[in-house]
């Protein structure tokens, strides 16, 4: 066994490794997993200030919401 | 503290201020960049100083707008998504602090030492060994800081965005500490801890994966939550964004050689590093796709969302770069394209094109967010920046596209007898219009920047004014 053998090697083995990973990611198994992570930037929107409210009406309304949860 | 009462979940004060730095930082870098631009066309305005040659202002500009712009972009919209997507604030507030005041820090020096020409004369790794010690100290917190949000997380995922966040961290982590490595003479003199060949692959290994990590896997963890959160819509394919992820940071790291092809470099290595390049155009692009198909459905925003339109336009350069660069890394277009203006060329498509345009469509998004604001003060200045931006990249790139070619082939004209057809001044004078489409294309980026200074100065004095409004109505309801 050689340096080449090693080079050789190597190139199987990142071929095997991508190849993994585009099964695991692909699989069904996975699909309701990642669709829940998809939605994850939009989560915080519900719990927290939604700031595509109307400027004028929401300020007040943030403020108090705020209030409450500070205490 | 006023952020307190309008975001009490959050912590955005560190936010806010990385992302103004952004704007500070942007203005002067590119604003050196515009300088020596401009001594390109004019020689005369070296002033005839050390302090002022395109020799130390050149590392200035490239670390005032990779690290200090690029840096506090990405600090501020890394501490941002990170506490979004995992809905939990900010871990070791007073860690977080540091960091912030720590990277000014490195910035203000770097500022003061290169034009004082203390160098270790790494390209994009010039700061002396004080500073990197420095640097490493503010980076091992940051990744604390970081990963300590994403343990506190409340949802069950980490985002793909905190992925490409997390890998930029730590990769650039390891490449600053192995390549900063140096035996100290002074306190402002040090030498390489490698040698030769080695020292140079070392150099390019760590430089290329500051392209690869630092400009480009932070930067598409932007794109990941920026783009998605701006359409209003979730990414395109989830999965693709994870096969791109381990595809994209696999092969970045080998695909440094190429900055050394037809060196003392071995031939094999230089082989590897160009065919690493050329795979590497399969992640890239699939990245790219992913980011432009989350808009199908919602093409019709462009028309009216000038930040929209910066993101995506932004993935159209990254498409566009990324392309070139594997094309530049084959052997027999670098013997034409290395050493000229098209390296040049190449570098702004990407860093204007890409790295500044997603930058400025995030901090668009951002800074009213922190700030208690629904909108920036002026869409209209935010339209008037993204074509000032687009104008600016397209005459620039082009410029030093036509210049790099005309350069590469006047170098390798030969006579009959062997001998040069050209002299090396005679390139120089054919560059000189060239240069001059460059410096107009660099001024029609400041004063895009400029604008959007103005933009979000205004913008952060208004929601300093809401804040207290919001303060006084909210009393009553307080004591009810």
């Amino acid at each position: 066994m050689d340096i080449n053998d090693l080079r050789g090697l190597s190139t199987v083995f990142a071929m095997i490794a991508f190849l993994a990973v585009c099964f695991w990611a692909y699989s069904g198994r996975k699909k309701h997993d990642f669709d829940e992570a998809a939605t994850l930037p939009f989560e915080d929107d519900a719990a927290h200030i939604n700031t595509r409210d109307a400027r004028g009406v929401s300020s007040a309304e943030h403020a108090d919401k705020d209030k409450g949860a500070i205490q | 503290m006023s952020t307190a009462t309008l975001q009490p979940t959050y912590n955005y004060k560190v936010v806010r201020q990385f992302a103004i730095m952004a704007v500070v930082w942007a203005i002067v870098g590119m604003g050196v960049g515009l300088f020596i631009a401009t001594q390109m066309v004019f020689p005369e305005l070296n002033l005839d100083l050390p302090w002022t040659s395109f020799g130390r202002l050149r590392p200035l500009h490239t670390n005032a707008v990779i690290f200090a712009f690029g840096g506090c972009v990405l600090f501020a919209t890394s501490y941002y998504v990170v506490q979004r997507t995992c809905q939990a604030t900010l871990a070791l507030p007073k860690l977080a602090s540091f960091t912030f005041w720590g990277w000014q820090l490195v910035i203000v020096l770097a500022a003061i030492t290169l034009p004082m020409g203390m160098t270790s004369t790494k390209e994009y790794a010039e700061l002396e060994w004080p500073i990197d010690i420095l640097i490493a100290i503010v980076w091992i917190s940051y990744a604390i800081v970081f990963f300590g949000t994403i343990m506190k997380r409340k949802a069950k995922h980490i985002y793909v965005a905190n992925w490409f966040f997390g890998a930029f961290i730590i990769t650039v982590a390891i490449l600053h500490i192995v390549n900063s490595a140096a035996v100290p003479v002074t306190l402002t003199k040090s030498y390489s801890a490698y040698a030769g060949a080695m020292d140079a692959m070392i150099q390019w290994w760590y430089g290329h994966n500051a392209v690869g990590f630092f400009l480009t896997a932070g930067f598409l963890g932007m794109m990941y939550y920026f783009v998605p959160k701006q359409a209003g819509r979730p990414v395109y394919s989830y999965r693709l964004s994870i096969v791109h992820f381990w595809a994209l940071i696999a092969i970045y790291i080998w695909a440094g050689p190429h900055h050394l092809h037809y060196t003392a470099l071995p031939d094999w290595a230089q082989s590897l590093g160009m065919v690493m390049s050329l795979i590497l155009l399969a992640p890239s692009w699939g990245g790219m796709i992913n980011g432009i198909m989350t808009l199908s459905g919602a093409w019709h925003k462009l028309r009216t969302d000038p930040i929209l339109r910066f993101l995506v336009v932004s993935l159209s350069f990254y498409g566009m770069s990324t392309f070139e660069g594997p094309m530049m890394a084959i052997k027999t277009v670098n013997a034409l394209s290395h050493y000229t203006d098209w390296t040049i060329g190449h570098v702004h498509s990407g860093a204007l094109g890409w790295v500044a345009m997603v930058s400025f469509g995030s901090l668009y998004h951002l800074i009213p967010r922190v700030c208690g604001r629904e909108q920036m003060y002026s869409v209209g200045l935010i339209n008037a920046h993204f074509w000032l931006a687009t104008i600016g990249t397209v005459l620039y790139v082009v410029a030093m596209w036509v210049n790099g070619i005309t350069q590469g082939l006047m170098w390798r004209a030969v006579n009959n007898d062997g001998t040069l057809t050209y002299s090396f001044i005679e390139s120089v004078t054919a560059s000189h219009f060239g240069y001059v489409v460059r410096a107009i294309g660099g001024a029609f980026f400041v004063t895009g920047v400029l604008i959007m200074a103005y933009n979000v100065f205004r913008t952060v004095r208004l929601g300093s004014e809401n804040q207290q409004e919001g303060e006084v109505q909210a009393s009553p309801a307080q004591t009810a």
